[in-house]
């Protein structure tokens, strides 16, 4: 058996909090800078794994088996090219948290970069698993750390908040729990790969589509449970919104692809109505309530549900471009997302407001920080030339090939968009210095322009030259399509 | 016939030891420590004596008794979680002044009882093992004798049990009455028969056993009784009678209801869902952690008596691994109770609880894991316990049961988050005193490490009980 790479870079963040708990030190300093190191390690081998793995094929690629659970369920690990972009943003997304703690979070330091770096091992190993099983497990287990990084963290209302999350994304998932046992007993496995190929009878589709799609829809979160996200995000800290927002939302995208469409095409089929609708109703409805919020985080957690509906309408069209587009824009989202979240913390850091209107002119006393902001807010709008703009025209060049008012409805969502994020830059960077306070405010510091600036060149190459995501994504997606495209024609007979 | 007596080795050797101990209790003043002592040493020789005893079936006394790998498990099981439920609680008994010698023999006589009831293979001698170690439990819930809570709970637990005892007697009698004998054996193939009245028996006979066990409608007495008995006896209670009575349940449904399967079930059936979901409801109000625990406990045999209710081997098979890890989680749990002291005093409300994780980090995490394992969330060992489970209901095609089950785990994890919220949410408010109660750290521990590795290789547990029932 070769190296087991995969399994390395699951558990390298999981031993490195353990060296975390065993440091000591002043000022936690030994602490940041173990998992600092621990996690840009894991993100350098991850980088490795993406560039030497073979995007010209869409088999399952670096696989490793273990017997886990009494022979019959095995731990299997593997990638495609679908599932490297979602484990290297998760190890991109990670070392920017970690520095953005560096000021933000004052208190009890050392526990927050452990639950960080646990997360962090259950976020790969999402992405990572080819066992229906392993994938609940990792899936369920990053409740944990992040109820606590809510809770012990966060807000004022942080219990109310946590609260609200682990029960809401727990409800949604023990229905999930029911669906995969039941296919164990169908199929007589949990192996996806061996799913796939076994084809899930017609009969059953429905039912379990169903219990899958009441776990991801929280997650995802699609309308009407979204509701748990603002508040999750208003009360979480900076690295606690960013991870939520980047990575822990895409989990539920990631399973439509790597489970909902290719185990369940029938239902899938039968449901787009369903998906197309609720999606429509995010990306309009959801903006629309963006419009009218006080709260920058709420504003942009509200964005992050529209933006959301852009990536299930994209993964339902069935299209080459709507499901590219809906992955893009699940990275693009992941980058902007994220900034977006640290911008809002920067300022939260220096005068403890998260209000729109304790801000306006930041301009005139911030510049950097003015310019930062207002490049991530045009690629939040999908501005051409940043990645937020590919990703959504993607998927609505997918979407009007399937149902042209969809499409057109979903286009007007862009417009909203546009609307929002433009009056939140007008309210807080431009404007009338009403709060004295702003005066005396520094500017961005050095860590702070390095993980801005980061994303901000990450946003903008991706949006000239998307070449490298779309190679790795090509021919997995392709596989996607044409196994749907057959079952759909067979009507799933074999 | 004497050849034979090697099969009753563990039960003589432990009758035994228990007299000459109660001698010594007798002659020797100020005995607690000694006698203390040599109980722990009783239980690991009664261990080691199992562990040399091969596992091949065999039957003594008219086939009434029963040796095989099935009972040599639950008698290893119960016989491991009464040592650590015992030395963990060693400091709590010294501090609580009931450092009375009588307490560890009681404690070895319930374990004789629970020894014959998982043994028996006949309803006269199940009945007589059960009684032992009910009357043992009796004292051992009213032994601070001058708390009136501990008096009263010890009563409440004497009269009911005795009524369900009782029940549960009647239906032996009408058991034999309707197939004229009391060899499980027998009776089985009795049953296979047209036999209306034996139905009557076997309701009685499932009340008594719910009594045991806790299970909803048969719970009332739970919340009162752990609150009421000492944390220590609580601790046994929460575990040890629960592994017999559901062992008992097990047999009863392996070999003498094998034939009515249709007919218990669907009580079992009932009884479980009903123990899911008031164990998740009722718990939510609770404000002290024995009382919450009780309610957690009924919850879980819920779950657990999910497994049985399935009536197939590898149902039964889930139920136990479900219990052995319950054991792990509880043993855990109690022995953090055992650390909560302040100026002498044990604290029992989960408001004394706030905000610990500043002062005692280690303390803290162990509960965080306990009760995250409690609630069922992977990776931890509760989640598997729970997956075995719904893994043997799922195949049986009970998907309401199934989905009743896992939605009350979510109404559940509410009041486990309860706990941790005021763990790790909350101002501190408190510190506790440093105890050195070492047992019940290394009790901590050690649960908290099996409920964290557990993932890594969760066929150990199962690989074992798969190899109870080839025979």
């Amino acid at each position: 058996m070769d190296f087991p790479i995969l399994s390395t870079l699951i558990f390298l963040p999981l031993v490195s909090s353990l060296f975390i708990f065993l440091s000591k030190g002043q000022n936690n300093n030994s602490a940041i800078y173990i998992s600092l190191f621990s996690s840009l390690a894991t993100f350098i081998l991850s980088l490795f794994i993406w560039y030497s793995m073979d995007y010209s094929s869409a088999d399952f690629q670096f696989i490793e088996e273990q017997s886990w659970i009494n022979d019959f369920i095995k731990f299997k690990l593997g990638i495609d090219g679908i599932s490297i972009l979602f484990i290297v943003l998760t190890t991109l997304i990670t070392p920017i948290c970690i520095i953005s703690c560096i000021n933000s979070v004052k208190d009890r330091v050392k526990e927050f970069l452990i639950a960080i770096m646990i997360l962090e091992t259950f976020m790969i190993g999402v992405f990572c698993s080819l066992d229906l099983v392993v994938f609940y497990l990792f899936f369920e287990a990053g409740l944990i750390p992040m109820f606590l990084i809510i809770g012990v963290w966060g807000g004022p209302k942080r219990v109310y908040s946590a609260f609200k999350f682990f029960l809401f994304t727990l409800l949604g998932s023990v229905l999930m729990l029911v669906a995969i046992i039941a296919i164990y007993w169908i199929t007589g496995t949990t192996d996806v790969t061996q799913i796939y190929e076994i084809k899930i009878p017609k009969e059953y589709q429905n039912l379990l589509w169903l219990a899958f799609f009441s776990s991801f829809a929280v997650k995802t979160p699609m309308w009407p449970v979204h509701t748990w996200l603002p508040d999750a995000h208003v009360e979480a800290p900076t690295a606690g919104s960013v991870i939520l927002a980047a990575i822990l939302l895409k989990m539920a995208g990631y399973g439509f692809l790597r489970f909902s469409l290719p185990m369940f095409p029938l239902a899938s089929e039968f449901f787009t109505p369903l998906i197309f609708t609720l999606s429509i109703i995010a990306i309009i409805y959801t903006s629309l309530v963006a419009l009218m919020q006080e709260d920058m985080k709420k504003l942009i957690a509200y964005s992050s549900v529209a933006h959301m509906g852009y990536v299930t309408l994209g993964i339902f069209t069935f299209t080459k471009q709507g499901i590219e587009g809906s992955v893009f824009q699940m990275i693009s989202h992941g980058l902007i997302s994220a900034a977006l979240f640290l911008c809002v913390g920067v300022v939260y850091d220096r005068l403890h407001s998260r209000m729109i209107s304790t801000y306006g002119g930041l301009v005139n006393y911030l510049p950097k920080y003015s310019f930062l902001f207002i490049v991530f807010a045009l690629a939040g709008l999908g501005l051409p030339g940043t990645s937020g703009f590919l990703g959504e025209f993607l998927v609505l060049t997918g979407s009007f090939q399937k149902n042209y008012l969809v499409a057109m409805l979903a286009t007007f969502g862009v417009v909203l968009g546009a609307a929002y994020m433009l009056w939140l830059t007008k309210r807080v960077i431009f404007g009338v210095t009403k709060n004295d306070q702003i005066k005396n405010t520094k500017d961005v510091n050095k860590s702070e322009i390095i993980m801005l600036g980061l994303l901000a060149l990450l946003v903008i190459f991706f949006g000239f030259y998307p070449v490298p995501l779309m190679e790795t994504l090509n021919v997995s997606v392709d596989n996607l399509i044409n196994n749907y495209e057959i079952a759909v024609q067979t009507k799933g007979l074999n | 016939m004497i050849n034979n007596l090697n099969i009753l080795l563990p039960e003589i050797f432990l009758t035994l030891s228990i007299f000459s101990i109660l001698m010594i209790g007798v002659y020797i003043k100020n005995s607690f420590n000694l006698i203390f002592n040599l109980t722990s040493l009783i239980i690991l020789l009664t261990l080691a004596i199992i562990l040399n005893s091969s596992n091949n079936v065999e039957k003594i006394f008219l086939e009434s008794f029963t040796r095989d790998s099935f009972s040599n498990f639950f008698k290893i099981l119960i016989l491991i979680s009464s040592l650590f439920v015992l030395n963990s609680s060693k400091n709590f008994i010294l501090d609580m002044k009931l450092a009375k010698f009588e307490y560890p023999i009681i404690i070895l006589l319930s374990i004789l009882g629970m020894f014959f009831m998982v043994s028996s293979n006949d309803i006269i001698l199940f009945y007589l093992g059960l009684e032992l170690q009910s009357l043992s439990l009796y004292i051992l819930a009213s032994i601070d004798r001058d708390n009136l809570k501990s008096s009263e709970s010890g009563i409440k637990y004497f009269v009911l049990s005795a009524l369900s005892s009782g029940l549960l007697l009647y239906g032996c009698s009408l058991l034999y009455g309707f197939t004229g004998t009391t060899n499980f054996d027998l009776i089985a193939g009795e049953l296979g028969k047209e036999n209306t009245g034996a139905v009557f028996a076997m309701v009685f006979i499932l009340v008594g056993l719910a009594f045991k066990v806790s299970a909803v409608p048969f719970h009332m007495w739970t919340p009162d009784v752990y609150e009421g008995a000492p944390t220590s006896i609580t601790s046994y209670f929460a575990v040890v009678p629960k592994v017999a009575g559901l062992a008992v349940l097990i047999k009863f449904m392996l070999i003498p209801f094998s034939k009515i399967l249709m007919e218990w079930q669907t009580i079992i059936i009932f009884i479980s869902i009903a123990s899911m979901i008031l164990g998740a409801v009722a718990a939510i109000g609770q404000k002290n952690i024995k009382r919450l625990l009780a309610y957690s406990s009924i919850g879980h045999i819920g779950y657990a008596l999910a497994g049985v209710a399935t009536g197939v081997i590898s149902g039964y098979e889930s139920t136990i691994v479900y219990i052995s890890i319950y054991v792990v989680m509880n043993l855990g749990a109690f022995s953090c109770l055992y650390l909560l002291k302040k100026d002498g005093e044990y604290k029992e409300n989960i408001s004394d609880l706030s905000g610990i994780s500043k002062k005692h980090p280690i303390l803290a995490i162990s509960f965080l894991v306990i009760l995250f394992s409690l609630a069922g969330i992977p990776p931890l060992g509760g989640f598997f316990a729970k997956f075995y489970v719904f893994t043997a209901v799922v195949e049986q095609k009970m998907y309401a049961l199934a989905i009743i089950g896992l939605l009350t785990t979510v109404i559940s994890a509410f009041y486990y988050l309860k706990i941790i919220k005021t763990i790790y949410f909350d101002a501190s408010i408190i510190s506790f005193d440093n105890t050195k109660n070492k047992f019940a750290q290394l009790s901590i521990f050690i649960s908290c490490s099996i409920l964290l590795t557990f993932f890594l290789y969760p066929s150990v547990l199962s690989n074992v009980v798969d190899t109870l029932f080839l025979n």
